[in-house]
C-alpha cells in the first residue's frame, strides 16, 4: 500500500482548491462576487416580506425610498422580487451541474478505463448527441413537457449537457491509467471499481470541480434562456422570469421601468462573471503550465 | 475528434487487392478512406438524429390535434366538436399506424422531401425552413468570421505583450465577455445603445428586412440585410470573441516557446514574418477543430438572441414547430440543423488535414 494516490496530503483537495481560488486577485474578486450573490439570494429572503402585493396605483413606479428599485408592471416591489428571485435559477444550476458531472464522470471513467465495446458505444452516443446543438434538444424536451418543477428542469439540462465533459474525463482517465501508481494498484488486484473511484478519480478532483463550476454557469444560462422564451411556466419569483416579463412589456423603452429589467440582468451577470473568474484562477493553480499564459 | 477516429476500427476496405502498382492505389485509398469514413459517419449521425426526432416527438404528450382542439375549446366549444374541426383542418391523422407514419417520413428523408407543414396550410417544410434558415446562417456566419478574425489577432497581441498592461486589460475583458450569456449581451446593447445613448432605434432594427425591400443582389437589399442583422452580428461577436482571444493567447504562448521560433529569430528573420508564418500558423492549427464545435453551440444560442432581438431566423420557427407539435416541420428543422453542424465539422476536418498533413494517418 506504499504507492497510492499522490496528492492526498493533509490539506486535501479542498485546500488546493481554496488556494487556487484565492492565490490571484481576480480569483478572489470572483469568489467575493459569487459569495455576495449567494448571500443576497439565500440569506436575503429572511429579511424581506415574501408577500409582495400587486398595487394598481403603482404600476411602473420610479425608484424611491419605499421601493428602492421602483415597482413593476403589476405594481409589485422590484427589490423584493430581486431578493426572492435568485434562489431558483441558482438552485437549478447547481442540481443540473451535479447531474451533468455525475453522468460525465461515471461514463467517462468507465469508458476510458474499461475501453472495449462499452467505450466504443459511448463514443458513438456522444458523437451523435454532440452534433445536435444541446440547446435545441433541451428546448424541444422542455417545451413538450411544460414542467413547472425546478428539479425536472435541472434533470433535462443535466441529461443533455454531459457529452462534452464525458469526452474530456475519458481522455484524462486514458492518460492517468498509464501512470505507475495505477499500475501498482492493478498489480495488487484491487478491483476496477476501487481503482477507478479511489485511485483514478481523486487525482482529477480539481479538474472535475472546475468543470462543475462551468456546468453551473451553463445550466444557469440554459434555465434563464428557457424563461426568456417563455417555455417554463411562471410560478415563483425568478430572475429569468423578471427579465422575460420586463422584455415582453418593452421595459427598455420606459426609463422608470429600467430597474426591473436591469437589476436581474446585473445579478445574473455578476454571478456568471464571478464563477468564470474563479475557474480561471483555479485552472492556473492546478495546471502550472498555464501559469505563464 | 481526430484521435477518436484513429481509435475506431479501420473501415471495411475489403481485401488488399492485387499488389500491382500497390503504392499509388494504397495512397489513394487512404486518402479516400479518410474522407469516406467521415462522410459515412456524418450520414449515420444525421440518420440517427432524424429517427430520434421522429420518435421523440411522438412519445411526448400531446399531438397537433390536441393543441388545436385545446385552443378551440377555450372559445367555448365542446371537446368532440373541437377535435372534429381540428382533424378536418390539419393535415395530420393521429390514428394512422406509427409504422406507416414512419415509412412516409423515411421515404421523405431519403428523397429530401419533408412533406407539408401541419400548421401552415399550403407551405412545405423545405419552403418554410428556406425562408428562415438563411438569415440565421448569415448572421451567425458573419458574426463568427469577425469574432474569429479579431479574436485571433487580439490573442496574438496578448501573447506577445504578455504581462503588460494591454494583456491584463484584454484578459479581464475577454473573461467578462465570455461569462455573460449572449442574450443578456443583446439586451445590454439594446438598453445602452438604444435607450440611454440613442444611437439607434431598437424597434426599427427588428425583423430581417424593412417592408418593401425586395430580395436580390441590389445595394438596397444588402444594405438593409446588414442594417437589420447588425445587432445580432454584434451580439455574436461580443459573445464569442472572448473565448477566442484567450484560447489564441494560450496557443500562441506555447508556440512562442518552441525551438523553431528561437531559431527563426536567431536567423534574423523579420518579426512580421516570424509572427505570421512561424507563430501564427502553428498557433491557429489546434484551434481549427474548435470552429466547427463553436458553430453548433452558436446555432443553439442563436435561438435566444433571435427571440430577444426579434430577428426572424430559424429559432422562432423551431419554437413554433414545438409549440404546435408540427412534427414534419420539427423533423425537417432538426435534420437540417444537424446537417449544418455535420457539414461544418466535415469542412473543418478537411481544412485541418489540409493545413496539417500529419493528422491524416
Amino acid at each position: 500500500m506504499a504507492v497510492t494516490t499522490a496528492p492526498a496530503h493533509a490539506t486535501g483537495v479542498w485546500g488546493t482548491i481554496w488556494q487556487g481560488i484565492t492565490r490571484s486577485t481576480s480569483g478572489f474578486i470572483g469568489l467575493c462576487l459569487v459569495l455576495g450573490v449567494l448571500l443576497f439570494s439565500f440569506v436575503g429572503p429572511l429579511f424581506v416580506d415574501p408577500a409582495n402585493p400587486t398595487d394598481v396605483a403603482k404600476i411602473w413606479g420610479a425608484p424611491n425610498a419605499e421601493h428602492w428599485l421602483g415597482t413593476n408592471h403589476e405594481g409589485k416591489d422590484t427589490f423584493t422580487q430581486l431578493v426572492l428571485g435568485g434562489r431558483e435559477p441558482i438552485w437549478v444550476g447547481f442540481v443540473a451541474a451535479l447531474i451533468t458531472v455525475a453522468i460525465a464522470v461515471v461514463l467517462g471513467a468507465v469508458a476510458g478505463y474499461v475501453r472495449g465495446r462499452i467505450d466504443h458505444f459511448l463514443l458513438q452516443v456522444t458523437d451523435i448527441t454532440m452534433t445536435v446543438p444541446f440547446i435545441v434538444l433541451m428546448l424541444v424536451i422542455a417545451s413538450f413537457y411544460r414542467t413547472s418543477s425546478p428539479l425536472v428542469v435541472s434533470f433535462i439540462i443535466g441529461l443533455v449537457t454531459w457529452p462534452f465533459l464525458m469526452r474530456s474525463i475519458r481522455a484524462q482517465v486514458l492518460s492517468l491509467k498509464e501512470r505507475e501508481f495505477i499500475e501498482a494498484a492493478r498489480l495488487q488486484d484491487l478491483g476496477t471499481a476501487r481503482i477507478l473511484f479511489v485511485e483514478v478519480l481523486p487525482n482529477m478532483a480539481g479538474y472535475i470541480f472546475i468543470n462543475f463550476i462551468i456546468a453551473i454557469t451553463n445550466a444557469i444560462y440554459a434555465v434563464v434562456g428557457m424563461y426568456l422564451l417563455g417555455l417554463l411556466p411562471s410560478t415563483a419569483d425568478n430572475w429569468g422570469l423578471m427579465i422575460q416579463q420586463a422584455w415582453d412589456n418593452n421595459a427598455f423603452l420606459l426609463p422608470q421601468a429600467a430597474p426591473f429589467l436591469i437589476a436581474p440582468m446585473v445579478m445574473i451577470m455578476l454571478f456568471q462573471i464571478g464563477l468564470v473568474t474563479m475557474t480561471r484562477s483555479l485552472e492556473q493553480a492546478l495546471n502550472p503550465r498555464l501559469r505563464d499564459r | 475528434m481526430a484521435t477518436e477516429l484513429a481509435a475506431a476500427p479501420p473501415p471495411d476496405t475489403g481485401d488488399a487487392g492485387p499488389s500491382t502498382s500497390r503504392k499509388t492505389t494504397l495512397l489513394r485509398r487512404i486518402w479516400r478512406n479518410h474522407l469516406f469514413v467521415k462522410v459515412r459517419k456524418a450520414v449515420v449521425v444525421v440518420f440517427v438524429v432524424a429517427n430520434a426526432t421522429f420518435f421523440l416527438g411522438r412519445a411526448m404528450p400531446g399531438d397537433p390535434i390536441d393543441v388545436m382542439a385545446g385552443r378551440l375549446t377555450q372559445g367555448g366549444m365542446s371537446m368532440e366538436e373541437a377535435r372534429a374541426i381540428a382533424m378536418h383542418s390539419l393535415a395530420y391523422d393521429p390514428d394512422a399506424p406509427l409504422l406507416r407514419q414512419w415509412w412516409e417520413f423515411f421515404v421523405g428523408l431519403l428523397t429530401f422531401d419533408f412533406g407539408g407543414t401541419i400548421n401552415r396550410p399550403g407551405v412545405g417544410v423545405t419552403e418554410a425552413i428556406g425562408a428562415y434558415l438563411p438569415w440565421t446562417l448569415f448572421s451567425i456566419g458573419v458574426g463568427t468570421l469577425i469574432a474569429i478574425g479579431l479574436g485571433l489577432t487580439l490573442g496574438m497581441v496578448m501573447a506577445y505583450r504578455r504581462n503588460k498592461v494591454i494583456d491584463h486589460v484584454l484578459s479581464v475583458l475577454a473573461s467578462v465577455l465570455g461569462a455573460i450569456p449572449n442574450y443578456l449581451i443583446a439586451m445590454v446593447l439594446v438598453v445602452c445603445g438604444g435607450m440611454y445613448l440613442g444611437w439607434f432605434d431598437p424597434i426599427d432594427l427588428r425583423g430581417t428586412l424593412s417592408p418593401g425591400v425586395e430580395p436580390g443582389f441590389t445595394p438596397t437589399f444588402v444594405g438593409d440585410a446588414f442594417y437589420h442583422a447588425a445587432l445580432p452580428i454584434l451580439t455574436y461577436v461580443l459573445a464569442i470573441i472572448g473565448t477566442w482571444m484567450l484560447v489564441m493567447k494560450a496557443s500562441t504562448t506555447e508556440v512562442l516557446g518552441e525551438d523553431y521560433v528561437t531559431v527563426a529569430r536567431a536567423r534574423g528573420l523579420p518579426d512580421t514574418r516570424i509572427a505570421t508564418a512561424y507563430v501564427g500558423r502553428n498557433a491557429v492549427l489546434p484551434l481549427v477543430a474548435q470552429i466547427a464545435i463553436s458553430f453548433g453551440t452558436l446555432v443553439g444560442g442563436a435561438i435566444f438572441v433571435e427571440q430577444v432581438l426579434v430577428y426572424k431566423g430559424v429559432g422562432g420557427l423551431l419554437l413554433d414547430a414545438v409549440h404546435y407539435r408540427d412534427y414534419p416541420l420539427l423533423q425537417g428543422l432538426l435534420v437540417i440543423i444537424t446537417s449544418c453542424v455535420v457539414v461544418a465539422n466535415l469542412i473543418s476536418d478537411l481544412l485541418y488535414s489540409r493545413l496539417d498533413p500529419r493528422i491524416q494517418n
